[in-house]
């Protein structure tokens, strides 16, 4: 056994486990402060220099809440729901690379817990597993508006994920490898998100529905189901399920950030500058950080701008329009490798993507009209 | 002992544990749950065996999609709590019959055909290299290409099916 190695595994994952903790009580902070701006309010600014220790406040007031349990729930599963939910979260980092390479008395040491060759599916089947720490929460609370929380969650993660999968596969297709360190290191020339825009969008919608973030908070829906699957919990275990939802934020943001914006690659026409990860490799993280940060930012922004979908319509855009238009978008990518032309992919790509438009624009017009 | 067989025996202890606690529950949304951990367990044997790609179909497929659904429709049909009604009559002597058969049939192999040279024997490290998923995808798509397919129209057929039958139910409600 290469003690010196397992050492260095364990140091990785405590980076990364209180990292992704950190970034949780940060991201509630960022989301108040931003969703305040876009209001026109000031947001939590009382505890500490700009209301900065407002998280360290709230985690202290978490832990000292009273925790109830419904006498009538499954307690078994209603205690392990909140875990199911909180470990995948945390987990599916494990094959996110951080950076580049780095040597440290004399081992070359990797800016990532694991490179396997299957990472991509690694990701797929993490998320597919985070599903059921909703679902089973909804129903081990033994309360209706929870069950339907946890049924709608169902229905929509199931929908959702195809999409989600199918961007996958754009990526992986456009990088030749299922490893997530070959599919960054392959748009060292161009960002997939360049190449295939439409690719990166669908990704992102999917993404949103998948970590139930608004407009697809249907799960939660606070006006509807109270608070959706986690109406009967409290204390700790209500944490769990708010910290879990904040960590798959910025994980999913870390996925699309790897998949199509160039993980902690530098901007493309950078490459040869002293920007460049290949020359300083302590750049690396701040720039998946950077993007991290801006894809949460749109995410928080897309909450303060846009109602929630209704349910049926949510269930018409995911099969209707997103699963047919990834489908369009792998065949063209497909293709546009096969003549090695990325901008046959871009241009094709983007007509698909004006026709599921014009689909929906038509859709909703008639609509329209049967209603007036 | 090394540490593959052991690792082999207290997973197939799992394995076995997880089978008898889906089929003993009362509760069916304890049997998905405990059959969603059985699978965990098999995709940990194909891990074991050196093939992480048929280890993450199998939890993304049977674990992520296909146990899901079972799920939704036990709960959406309120169907978690069985009643402790008759069994079929001639049910319970052929499942012994046909549970007899397969261990008589099960034994005859592993003593007959003799045990491979290990319980675990992982294949070359090739399997594990970015190479396997090439071969096993150049295999799929050229050697058994028409068996495939043919599995990909016999789901598309059960699709259609199923969205066929949904439709008739609903009868004149569109």
């Amino acid at each position: 056994m290469d003690w010196a190695l397992l050492l260095e595994w364990f140091l990785k994952s405590l980076v990364l486990i209180f990292g992704l903790l950190g970034g949780f009580a940060y991201t509630t902070y960022y989301e108040r402060r931003w969703i305040a701006r876009l209001q026109v309010r000031v947001g939590p600014n009382r505890v500490g220099p700009l209301g900065l220790l407002q998280p360290i406040a709230d985690a202290a007031k978490l832990i000292f809440k009273e925790e109830l349990t419904p006498a009538k729930v499954y307690k078994t599963v209603f205690f392990l729901s909140p875990l199911l939910t909180m470990v995948p979260s945390l987990v599916i980092a494990a094959v996110i690379p951080l950076g580049t390479s780095f040597t440290l008395g004399g081992r070359t040491i990797h800016m990532y817990l694991a490179n396997i060759n299957v990472g991509a599916l690694y990701l797929m089947s993490v998320a597919s597993i985070a599903v059921y720490g909703i679902v089973l929460a909804g129903w081990s609370s033994n309360n209706k508006y929870a069950m339907l929380g946890g049924l709608r969650s169902t229905a929509q993660m199931i929908s959702y994920e195809l999409t989600l999968g199918l961007m996958f596969v754009a990526a992986i297709l456009l990088g030749n490898s299922m490893s997530m360190v070959d599919i960054v290191e392959g748009q060292r020339d161009m960002w997939f998100g360049a190449i295939q825009p439409v690719g990166f969008v669908l990704f992102f919608i999917a993404t949103l529905a998948e970590v139930n973030r608004s407009p697809f908070d249907m799960p939660e829906a606070e006006q509807e189901l109270t608070a959706g699957y986690h109406t009967e919990y409290s204390g700790m275990k209500f944490a769990l399920f708010f910290m879990a939802e904040y960590q798959k934020m910025i994980v999913v943001s870390m996925i699309g950030a790897t998949l199509f914006l160039g993980g902690y690659r530098e901007l493309w026409f950078l490459k040869d500058t002293f920007l460049s990860v290949d020359r300083a490799w302590f750049l690396g993280p701040f720039y998946l950080v950077a993007k991290v940060f801006l894809l949460l930012g749109l995410m928080i922004w897309i909450r303060a701008a846009w109602p929630r979908i209704r349910y049926d319509r949510l269930m018409s855009l995911g099969w209707k329009v997103l699963v047919p238009l990834s489908l369009a978008v792998i065949f063209l990518t497909a293709a546009g490798i096969l003549i090695e032309s990325s901008w046959f992919i871009l241009i094709s790509s983007l007509l698909a993507a004006a026709v599921a438009v014009a689909f929906i624009q038509r859709a909703l017009r008639r609509k329209a009209y049967e209603f007036a | 002992m090394n540490i593959d067989f052991i690792l082999f025996l207290v997973l197939a202890l799992a394995a076995i544990a997880t089978a008898l606690g889906m089929l003993l529950s009362r509760n069916a949304v304890y049997s998905a749950l405990f059959l969603v951990l059985n699978f965990a367990v098999v995709a940990v044997f194909y891990l074991l065996l050196g093939a992480p790609f048929i280890a993450m179909a199998q939890v993304t497929v049977y674990a992520g999609a296909i146990m899901v659904l079972f799920l939704f429709v036990i709960m959406l049909l309120g169907a978690d709590e069985l009643a402790p009604g008759k069994a079929l009559p001639w049910q319970r002597p052929l499942a012994a019959t046909l549970a007899v058969v397969l261990v008589i049939e099960a034994a005859y192999l592993l003593l007959a055909r003799g045990a491979p040279s290990g319980l675990v024997t992982p294949p070359t490290e090739y399997t594990n290299s970015t190479e396997s998923l090439r071969e096993m995808a150049l295999a799929l798509f050229g050697q058994y290409l028409l068996p495939f397919e043919i599995t990909s129209i016999l789901l598309l057929v059960a699709m259609v099916g199923a969205i066929v039958l949904a439709k008739q139910e609903k009868g004149g409600r569109r």
